[in-house]
């Protein structure tokens, strides 16, 4: 079971790895990296915050463009291109080939962000700028993107069009930042029904404003070893819970 | 574990129909199919475009959901995913990942299969060869052409020595050469006992290569037999070649000669007769044997009646 499972994993990874778009992306964000140099020299006195926030903002932008676009693609294109048809008549369930792609992926979306990674903290300590306070932001940007490209692949699994999974997954992206907000609109809005709506929208999506503590990052604020495994814990537990739901969308649809 | 007489695969009432576009209408394709194919044997199973052949295939091979009916496959239900290790299947004019060369993609599939790490690298490199493609194994799936790709496809299917292969159009896209060398590995299949169920389009190799086949039509099958019940059982005909003019007998003219084609002992007999009173000369009567395309057309007229 979990050597075709691997054997997917890896292929899907050495797929996204020939695919020039994803260099393309990297490009952009090492560019927009060594521009925040520039940007920084526009801007008095707060030299150190720019880089590491335009740093930091690069990362989680094009982490989750190149996880969002390969993850809406991820089972629609195996389907369409008729490719999963000499994979699934393999002794692999439908459940190990979702899996399969999605960690084989996830791996993709892991090298790409640790380079950039890399790049970014070069950067920062060629600049003399201290290092350990982005790190915590850096692995929550990572955990973020887990939970991200698996929406995707979910409205991927649950959707016969990449570009309806696309738009679900952008809103859902948007939403999950927003969501935090949705109490304070509890608090003005009258009726209980509309207010049990709201709490019905704010348990059903991902907090991924949670994931975010870019500008404890900035300021040089620590951000609590506790609070990182316990946002780790719940981005993991949003991940499986998401594939989980793709691979049963999958498990019962027929690959004409 | 199933005995040598039972059969290999076994299909049971099986009914398919597809929803619409939004979801409207449903269209039916398959509307009961029962089959068997016996172990050993190379079974050709025939029919027009849309008469329901790969969709039966593709539910046999776990890529489509029947909504009614059972698969058994080696004597285990069809939905186990682990019977599928002794099943090699070749879809339809086979698309794989663009990528990947022929030898990563097989080496891929060989994991997929479940092959042993340790003779994965020459099983692959025994089948580059059996499907000719050693020398070409380098080259990017995005650069082969249709006939490599039906080659790497049915390498592919043969991984793992499969007890039961499923070839979706194992001809399709090659050329006279290939199709022959297809033909080759499909014979030399069943000489070490793989049992080959096969659609085709191509009825003359259906009577080179199958023991016997089934007619699928609107989603029946409508005749199954082995190729002597379909074919010695129909009307003896005969093709009587005439130098020049055949009088009032109509034929197909080939150069100087003509060519009467007649169907029956007693319209033979009438024919000859005829023609000698009317002093044309004869060159030859043949006997013509009906080919399976005969057969074939002859039931799909029985069925549009």
């Amino acid at each position: 079971m979990i050597g075709p499972l691997l054997a997917v994993a890896q292929m899907t990874f050495r797929e996204a790895v020939r695919d020039r778009v994803l260099y393309l992306l990297f490009a952009f964000a090492l560019l927009l990296m060594a521009l925040s140099r520039v940007l920084a020299l526009l801007t008095v006195g707060s030299e150190s915050r720019i880089v590491a926030d335009t740093g930091l903002a690069a990362i989680a932008i094009f982490g989750v463009l190149t996880g969002v676009f390969l993850g809406v693609s991820l089972l629609g294109r195996e389907i369409e291109r008729r490719t999963a048809h000499t994979v699934l008549a393999r002794p692999i369930s439908r459940w190990g080939f979702v899996t399969g792609k999605y960690l084989g992926l996830l791996l993709t979306l892991v090298v790409n962000a640790a380079a950039m990674s890399a790049a970014f903290v070069g950067l920062l300590m060629w600049r003399g700028d201290p290092v350990r306070p982005v790190l915590p932001a850096l692995w929550l940007t990572l955990v973020e993107l887990a939970v991200v490209t698996a929406l995707a692949l979910f409205y991927s699994a649950v959707s016969t069009s990449a570009l309806v999974a696309l738009l679900f997954t952008l809103a859902t992206y948007v939403a999950g930042h927003l969501v935090w907000s949705l109490p304070l609109l509890v608090e003005r809005l009258t009726g209980s029904g509309a207010r049990l709506v709201v709490w019905a929208v704010y348990y059903a999506l991902p907090h991924l404003d949670r994931f975010n503590v870019r500008a404890e990052a900035v300021h040089g604020d620590a951000v609590p070893i506790a609070l990182i495994a316990w946002q780790t814990a719940y981005g993991v537990g949003w991940s499986i819970l998401l594939v989980l739901g793709a691979g049963r969308a999958f498990a019962r649809r027929d690959l004409t | 574990m199933i005995s040598a007489a039972d059969p290999v695969l076994q299909i049971r009432g099986l009914t398919k129909a597809f929803r619409g576009h939004l979801s409207l209408g449903r269209r039916m394709v398959l509307r009961g199919v029962d089959l068997s194919v016996r172990r050993g044997e190379v079974y050709g199973f025939l029919g027009i475009n849309g008469a329901g052949k790969t969709t039966t295939l593709r539910i046999v091979a776990g890529l489509i959901f029947a909504d009614a009916g059972d698969v058994s496959l080696l004597g285990r239900p069809g939905s186990d995913p682990e019977v599928r290790r002794r099943v090699g299947f070749l879809p339809e004019s086979p698309t794989f990942h663009g990528h990947l060369t022929g030898a990563e993609f097989l080496e891929f599939q060989a994991r997929l299969a479940g092959v042993p790490a340790a003779g994965r690298r020459a099983e692959v490199e025994r089948l580059l060869a059996e499907v000719g493609m050693r020398g070409r194994e380098g080259i990017l799936i995005k650069r082969c052409s249709k006939g490599m790709l039906q080659r790497l496809g049915l390498a592919q299917a043969m991984l793992g020595a499969p007890e039961l292969l499923i070839l979706d159009e194992p001809m399709s896209g090659l050329d006279p050469a290939g199709r022959r060398d297809v033909r080759d590995i499909i014979l030399r299949l069943r000489d070490r006992g793989v049992t080959i169920l096969l659609s085709s389009h191509i009825l003359s190799d259906a009577e080179a290569l199958c023991d016997r086949v089934g007619i699928l039509h609107e989603g029946r099958l409508t005749i199954e037999g082995s190729l002597d019940d379909l074919l010695g059982g129909a009307e003896p005909a005969w093709e009587v070649a005439v130098a020049g003019d055949p009088g009032a007998e109509t034929g197909e003219r080939r150069g100087d000669r003509t060519l009467i084609r007649v169907a029956g002992q007693e319209a033979l007999e009438a024919l000859l007769g005829r023609l000698l009173a009317a002093r044309v000369r004869l060159v030859s009567v043949t006997p013509r044997r009906p080919s399976l395309e005969d057969r074939f057309m002859a039931a799909l007229r029985e069925e549009g009646r």
